[in-house]
């Protein structure tokens, strides 16, 4: 990597600039000679697509503060005035609103993709928490913005949320107190909620540095799993991954610029166009798709501080993903059984959020009870005990010799 | 980083070789006194976000329920938060009386007139003195709902958010909410006015 980052500026001005700042070469060597693995997929295109996303998201989030009024007279209208009055404020809102939607698409297909290949693995460990520290600022992103319209569906998820601290024994109720500033939702809460929604993206802006300076100290990790050997394992990510990147970025604006276009409201709730009522909950509240399957893990437990305490640990038990799994294998392409519970894993993700957009009575509940036991099982007993038990198939030998030779080699040495 | 030099167990007290103990003190004392400074500077920036005066302002209200008769409900707002007030029947009441303690989720009245180990009877949760008279805080203990009247399998309120079911003296009787719905502190200041909080 060293002999790489050599890189020197034709101007005299540049290399005047470069002795004193080298911003050049670390950019040189971080983005374009940066020694990259040659068989990424396009699943490893979703960093790229995820740093676009929040990039899209504080862009379109600063131009809506100009119209947004932190009031709870006044929010609701303002979101009506920012959709009927201001120039392109439609565009604008329906893009951030959907850019959310889009932003966790992006990060849950991200995080299913470490899952799969391992890369939370040794030497990557930190690289991961920083991952799962940056998921959880998202979430707590995307709720506070969730509430700053003001509508119904805002103002009892901020209730039922806030609630969530009440199960805390002891200090449970002074810090849902405090939260509110006062003794229910209201103005002081939107008031707070509006600044920190503000805030956070940048601390997001900030980990995700440290994400990517800790992604370049081991590199890639790649399909096969198995380490970098030589150059020839390798491709500089200019133009080999710029091009991939951004292609796979291209498509998946499509499906973001479909959603704004034709559905900018399917993946939201009417209820959310009817002004905050504190004294009417609706019939049905839910939260928004993409914390369905958390949502019902917290119905599942039939205990307020039981489900509160599993709505956490889901996210929680992520931390420790990497000492959980013992096996040394990456990449579930050589793991048989861990593939299998890895698609088990998906599936149980997939109908939890079904279950969380359902009542909470009758056989959707012991559905979501079953489902909420696999979630834990697969991280606190199927893993550990994977690593032990499981007998994983031969690996290649080199990225090189698996990729220049098609497999061919790799499916000779298995026969 | 060479931590294979010579040992030189000293070098950090040069003036003090054999005295290790006076210069940890300094330290410790100085990390101390940082600390509480800190913490001292850090309570406003936490405090600033709990309730402030014109909040706490608006915790009594004055309610005229003159007009209220029985089987009707009048519903307020306190501290930004639904009070019921439900004029039961006789047969909600008598209803009420009916259920032994031991059916109960919930057997503490949670009444904040009466001390807190009181028992969830009916006399308990209804108003002292006008025992028709029932006043509630109408947010569901589980997370902050507010149920609806005239509703459930025991006739009294249901939370539709996580289905918990209050009986016709607001007793949760069924559901993921841990606790009876609160009764706040109420004085009647004659028979038509009763003053919340």
């Amino acid at each position: 990597m060293e002999a790489l980052s050599r890189w020197q500026p034709k101007s005299r001005a540049a290399r005047w600039f470069e002795s004193r700042l080298p911003l050049g070469s670390l950019i040189h060597s971080s983005f374009i000679a940066f020694p990259t693995p040659r068989n990424l997929n396009y699943w490893w295109t979703f960093g790229g697509i995820l740093a676009f996303m929040l990039a899209v998201q504080i862009v379109t989030g600063i131009v809506l503060a100009m119209h947004y009024i932190p009031s709870s007279d006044g929010a609701f209208n303002s979101v009506e005035a920012i959709m009927r009055d201001v120039n392109y404020g439609w565009l604008l809102r329906y893009i951030h609103a959907n850019g959310a939607s889009m932003f966790f698409v992006a990060v849950y297909i991200h995080m299913f993709r470490g899952l799969y290949y391992g890369s939370y693995k040794a030497p990557r460990e930190v690289l991961w928490i920083i991952g799962v520290l940056l998921f959880l600022l998202m979430v707590a992103t995307a709720f506070l913005g969730y509430v700053l319209p003001w509508g119904q569906m805002s103002y009892w998820a901020a209730t039922v949320i806030t609630n969530l601290f009440g199960a805390i024994p002891v200090v449970g109720e002074a810090i849902s107190t405090w939260l509110w500033g006062g003794f229910a939702v209201g103005q002081p809460l939107l008031n707070r909620f509006f600044s920190l929604h503000y805030l956070l993206p940048f601390m997001i802006a900030g980990l995700v540095v440290l994400h990517i300076w800790a992604l370049h100290v081991p590199g890639n990790g790649n399909p096969l799993g198995i380490n970098v050997k030589s150059r020839q394992d390798t491709l500089p990510f200019h133009p080999y991954y710029t091009t991939k990147d951004l292609f796979g970025l291209a498509v998946f604006v499509l499906f973001f610029a479909w959603f704004v276009f034709v559905q900018p409201n399917y993946l939201g709730h009417p209820d959310n166009y009817v002004p905050a009522d504190p004294l009417v909950t609706p019939s049905h509240i839910v939260p928004e798709w993409y914390f369905l399957p958390f949502y019902a893990i917290l119905r599942a437990i039939p205990s307020k501080l039981g489900g509160v305490i599993a709505f956490g640990g889901a996210i929680v038990v992520l931390f420790f993903v990497p000492w959980l799994d013992r096996s040394k294998v990456r990449s579930a392409r050589f793991r048989p059984v861990f593939k299998t519970f890895f698609w088990l894993l998906v599936a149980c993700a997939v109908g939890l959020g079904y279950l969380g957009s359902q009542p909470a009575e009758g056989s959707y509940l012991t559905i979501s009870r079953f489902l909420t036991a696999y979630y834990f099982a697969f991280f606190l007993i199927v893993l550990p005990l994977l690593g032990k038990m499981e007998k994983t198939k031969p690996l290649p030998t080199s990225i090189s010799e698996a990729v220049l030779n098609d497999g061919k080699t790799a499916a000779r040495a298995e026969a | 980083m060479d931590h294979s030099t010579s040992a030189q167990p000293d070098s950090a007290h040069p003036d003090h070789p054999q005295d290790p103990g006076r210069r940890d003190f300094i330290y410790i004392a100085a990390a101390t006194v940082g600390a509480v400074g800190v913490g001292l500077v850090a309570w406003p920036f936490i405090d600033q976000m709990n309730p402030d005066e014109a909040q706490l302002a608006l915790a009594t209200i004055e309610v005229d329920i003159s007009a209220v008769e029985p089987g009707m409900s009048l519903t307020v707002q306190w501290r930004g938060k639904p009070v019921f007030i439900r004029h039961r029947t006789e047969e909600e009441i008598a209803a009420a009386r009916a259920v032994p303690l031991t059916d109960l989720k919930d057997q503490t009245a949670r009444n904040a007139n009466l001390p807190a180990d009181a028992l969830a009877t009916d006399e308990n949760r209804a108003a002292e003195g006008h025992e028709a008279i029932l006043i509630m805080v109408g947010v569901c203990t589980h997370l902050g709902c507010v149920p609806l009247g005239d509703a459930g399998d025991f006739g009294g309120w249901f939370c539709p958010c996580h289905g918990s079911h209050y009986d016709t003296a607001g007793r949760i009787r069924l559901g993921p909410a841990p606790f009876n719905l609160d009764v706040p502190v109420v004085n009647f200041l004659d028979d038509a006015t009763v003053r919340i909080g």
